[in-house]
């Protein structure tokens, strides 16, 4: 028989699902981490010609028909005297090719070594072409650089949030259901009382108690504790109940008969067969943390500038009729949807692989 | 004696992630009319999967059915469910291990028993009503006017038993089919359903399947055996030539296993081994690893079942050498 | 209360005097206890070197209470339990586990459970299960653990190599042994044999009922063994106390009981034990009605009265008392008690 590892590994494969958001997880964390390489720009990158650019057209074929690779054409801005609209148009006279690992702005990676290799861009100066995939902001700076990057905090708040708030409510919950007695007592009216606040208003509570003259690293742990303070009850509640299940387990009585110390008996024999559990409720709650900060960024509370992360950068597509204008400022939004669904789809995945119940196998 | 239930090399596989399953693999046996059969095995042996098939319980598309059930004149296999649900309850009805489990919590006994009336027979409410306290009483349960309105949870697992009986017998069914009826039952409350199982039987003339690991269940109440190992019957007699004269091995290890008083102090006679696992089956007689006469034809054949006299028979080399392939 | 055997020669491990288990029951909003599950009451015993002292009833009667509470899962409702350590000191453990005397009570005095599905640790390895008690003992250093578990499981009849599988690959009779091979490990003088075979298949409980008296051979491990099957106790056993509710009925010597069994309970229980005899058909002869009362209730006078086919006018008024009715016999009922 194989090992329960193996069967779960298994059951998750055959979910066509959960195979779909792991590999679009894996796509968007790719490009997370190598952010800084496949962006063209760094985030604070702008000119003011760029304004609330479209996104570059990218082309193949020149006027007459003839390859040239990927290229574009250079835009300049105009104000339309009719409508007082501002119009981009661009210039056919010049070609500006698209260039793989371009020499761009120097930039570290990920802190650790300086260098300026850029995965495309256009050797050109910013003030007469920008690549701009994704159109530019009110600044003109590139939104693509700036979604990748802003990825960062987005895809990394929801990890950290969660092993801290995972690790946190695990062990409340382990403590409070093996010892039971007073400790599990007040612990969980303690648990109920802080569940009885509403949850975003607590979060807005706690976020503005973030002294605003903190530099933005700073807020962006600051954010990163708040969201995992709530977070943390919901699993400290399950794994409470499993923990009172399993403390009656023959194999924990054995280990109590022979001799072994409750911290062992939690660690080694508890707390291990919660796991799957654990797995499953992460995978499930990095979704909620990730919409907490980008809700928490976009009414201003969450990251600062010149951070940047999903939720901010949506912050700038507040009003209708600037979304109807220029539409683009909508795709960090998209790029939410899709990791949360990817988190959703994997977790879903996993909960029904690691359920035996479910073993029921389709032949 | 007439023949009620005759099964015909009855496979029923199921397919996992660890292979193929031959819970019951080409089993033939047949039912008389009025006799209490039982099918003894431990674990795996298959006994609760050929039940299961003969009351179109196992789910078709993923398990795979084949062979005969044939029950007047009607063969079981196959059919849909529609036509099993005119069988199924009516004309044979099971009793579970566990009663706990088999009844609802939410609702009243009586209410539980109203609804297999109501899907079976065409009684108004009354006559309902009447038919079964009737049957409650007939299985002793005390003072079942009260009983009806109670609900399991107010009631011991030896009285749920019966009232599962019961049920089983509302119908007035032409095979009651028991699986491991009292194995979960205290010794002697297990004495008391028994009795009254055997007294059911007298007296309602009905043929009773009986499923049971223990062998003293076994003499106490049946009239044939039919002992199974590894998805096979190994063994088939009157119930008093299997314990004076057990011929397969196995049925001689396991009557062996007894704990007799007489032991005492000394080493426990046993059957090496353990039980192969559903997937693992050896090859040639599944028993073959475990048994003290196998011999080179026993690793290489399964033996067919060889017959001893016109009632008992076992699949056993030992008995038919010269009936190999 | 049964007579002790030998004399101060033989070393005394346990004394068990009055025990009583009740668990309360709480209900309501302030968890009030509202009644209690009485379940032991007034049991006696000593068990000394080598004995095995058998423990036999239905669901209910209290033997799986009686194990645990000796081996401080759970702790006396009142009573005393008398520890004496391999120096001969006497340890009263009746309340909690006294630091002094815990590391020589938990390496002496160990449990093999009735489920060997639930009684192995499904994530951990069967070497990091038998280790276990070895390390929390510090009895093998780390350099000789690999040889020791070895050794161990083939004591046991498993293979060596079945060190670094998980319990999942095994069946119930293996996992059984593993559990054995566990609570040897630390060379204990009594082990509490929590229904070891019942889960087990017919054919293979021969083989560990057979392994455990290897065992108790070789290394004079005392036992208490619990088990609803009276035919397996008798095998296992020196002396056997029958329990019904909660209370000891009656106590013997194993042969003295199948000889005379007194009570009318004990008689009850060996009436409903089938023979492996079709020509002997025995249970119709079975009189006994009714069903076990609650814990919760138990009633007035005598536990059994209310099934009992004997019953006399004092029987549903006073709880009758354990009298001898010969040296190492003896009986809990209003009919030997004139």
């Amino acid at each position: 028989m194989e090992g329960t590892r193996k069967r779960i590994i298994r059951n998750f494969f055959k979910h066509k699902l959960g195979v779909l958001g792991l590999i679009m997880l894996g796509v968007i964390y790719f490009i997370v981490i190598f952010s800084d390489f496949i962006a063209p720009y760094n985030y604070m990158t702008s000119h003011r010609n760029f304004v609330y650019a479209a996104p570059s057209k990218i082309r193949f074929f020149d006027d007459e028909g003839k390859w040239r690779g990927p290229f574009i054409y250079p835009i300049t801005r105009t104000r339309n005297p009719v409508t007082y609209r501002l119009e981009f148009t661009e210039d056919r006279s010049e070609i500006i090719p698209i260039k793989l690992f371009v020499r761009g702005e120097e930039y570290k990676f990920w802190g650790i070594f300086k260098t300026d290799l850029h995965l495309f861009g256009v050797e050109a100066s910013t003030d007469r072409a920008m690549i701009l995939l994704f159109g530019a902001d009110r600044f003109g700076r590139d939104l693509f650089s700036r979604v990748l990057i802003g990825g960062k905090v987005s895809m990394s708040v929801g990890l950290i949030g969660t092993f801290i708030s995972v690790f946190i409510g695990a062990i409340v919950g382990s403590l409070s259901g093996f010892y039971g007695g007073m400790t599990d007592v007040l612990i969980q009216r303690l648990i109920e009382l802080l569940r009885s606040f509403p949850r975003i208003p607590l979060w807005l509570a706690l976020a503005t108690i973030l002294p605003p003259n903190w530099p933005s690293t700073w807020v962006y742990f600051g954010i990163v504790t708040v969201l995992s303070l709530i977070g943390w009850m919901g699993v400290a509640r399950v794994v409470r109940g499993m923990v009172l299940s399993l403390r009656e387990k023959e194999f924990v009585l054995a280990a109590k008969v022979s001799g072994v110390s409750n911290m062992k008996i939690i660690t080694r024999h508890l707390v291990p067969n919660t796991i799957s559990y654990l797995i499953v409720v992460s995978t499930l709650s990095i979704p909620g943390m990730i919409l907490g900060e980008s809700a928490l960024s976009f009414l201003g509370l969450g990251i600062k500038e010149p951070m940047t992360s999903w939720g901010l950068l949506l912050k700038q597509a507040q009003s209708l009729s600037e979304l109807e204008s220029h539409p683009w400022l909508m795709i960090p939004g998209i790029f939410i949807i899709l990791a949360v669904l990817s988190f959703n789809f994997v977790g879903d995945a996993l909960r029904d692989a690691v359920d035996p119940y479910r073993a029921v196998e389709k032949v | 004696m007439s023949k009620i239930l005759d099964v015909r090399d009855l496979k029923t596989y199921f397919r996992t992630p660890d292979g193929v399953v031959k819970a019951v693999d080409g089993i033939s046996f047949e039912m008389m009319k009025g006799e209490i059969l039982a099918l003894v095995g431990e674990s795996g042996c298959g006994k609760s999967v050929t039940v299961q098939t003969v009351m179109g319980l196992v789910k078709v598309p993923p398990a795979l059915v084949e062979g005969q059930i044939l029950y007047r004149d009607r063969n079981l296999v196959g059919m849909s469910n529609k036509e099993y649900r005119n069988i199924r309850g009516k004309e044979i009805s099971m009793i579970f291990q566990e009663p706990m489990s088999t009844f609802d919590p939410l609702f009243t006994i009586g209410y539980q028993l109203t609804e297999v009336a109501k899907a079976h027979m065409e009684w108004d409410d009354q006559k309902t009503r009447e038919e079964i306290i009737s049957v409650l009483r007939k299985v002793n349960i005390p003072e079942p006017e009260k009983r009806y309105r109670e609900y399991p949870h107010e009631m011991s697992g030896g009285m749920l038993q019966r009232i599962m009986i019961a049920m089983a017998l509302i119908t007035n069914p032409e095979i009651i089919i028991a699986d491991e009826p009292t194995t979960a039952l205290d010794v002697t409350i297990q004495a008391q359903v028994l009795n009254i199982m055997r007294d059911l039987q007298k007296e309602f003339d009905s043929s009773i399947i009986f499923i049971t690991h223990d062998l003293g269940v076994v003499a106490e109440l049946s009239d044939r055996v039919h002992v199974m190992y590894a998805g096979k019957i190994v063994e088939k007699a009157l119930v008093s030539d299997l314990y004076n004269s057990p011929m397969h091995p196995y049925t001689r290890g396991l009557l062996n296993s007894r704990v007799k008083r007489e032991y005492k102090g000394k080493k426990l006679p046993y059957v090496e081994g353990y039980v192969p696992r559903a997937h693992e089956f050896p090859k040639g007689c599944r028993f073959n690893p475990r048994c003290p006469h196998a011999m080179e034809l026993c690793r290489e054949q399964d033996p067919p079942e060889m017959s001893i006299s016109e009632t008992h028979a076992a699949a056993c080399w030992l008995y038919g050498e010269d009936q190999r392939l | 209360m049964l007579a002790i055997r030998g004399g101060s020669k033989v070393m005394k491990i346990l004394q068990i005097e009055r025990l009583k288990k009740y668990f309360p029951i709480k209900a309501g909003v302030f968890l009030q206890v509202v009644g209690h599950v009485k379940a032991m009451e007034d049991v006696n015993f000593g068990i000394s070197k080598g004995e095995t002292i058998g423990v036999v009833g239905e669901s209910g009667c209290g033997k799986s209470t009686l194990g645990r509470t000796i081996v401080k899962i759970y702790e006396p409702t009142a009573g005393n339990i008398s520890y004496f350590d391999e120096s001969g000191r006497e340890h009263d453990i009746s309340k909690g586990l006294h630091r002094s005397v815990r590391p020589l009570f938990r390496r002496d005095v160990q449990m093999i459970f009735q489920n060997p599905f639930d009684s192995l640790d499904p994530r951990m390895t069967v070497r990091d299960i038998i280790r276990e008690p070895i390390e929390a003992h510090n009895l093998v250093p780390s350099s000789e653990m690999d040889g020791y578990v070895s050794e161990l499981l083939m004591k046991v009849g498993l293979y060596p190599e079945y060190a670094q599988r998980y319990p999942h690959e095994f069946s119930g009779g293996q996992r059984q042994r593993i559990a054995i091979a566990r609570s040897i490990s630390v060379n204990p003088r009594l082990i509490i044999c929590d229904e070891p075979t019942s889960a087990l298949d017919v054919s293979v409980q021969s083989q560990i009922i057979n392994l455990l008296q290897e065992l108790r051979e070789e290394n004079h491990i005392s036992y208490i063994f619990i088990s609803h099957n009276l035919d397996v106790v008798h095998h296992m056993s020196d002396r056997i106390l029958v329990m019904y509710l909660g209370n000891v009925v009656e106590a013997s010597s194993a042969t003295e009981l199948f000889d005379n069994p007194s009570h009318p309970y004990t008689k009850a229980l060996m009436a409903s034990i089938p023979n492996w005899s079709p020509e002997n058909r025995k249970l119709q002869d079975v009189r006994l009605e009714g069903e076990p009362p609650s814990p919760i209730n138990p009633p007035p006078g005598c536990p059994f009265h209310p099934r009992c086919p004997y019953r006399l006018e004092i029987c549903d008024k006073q709880k009758p008392v354990s009298r001898a009715l010969s040296e190492d016999h003896s009986v809990a009922c209003w009919l030997y008690d004139r």
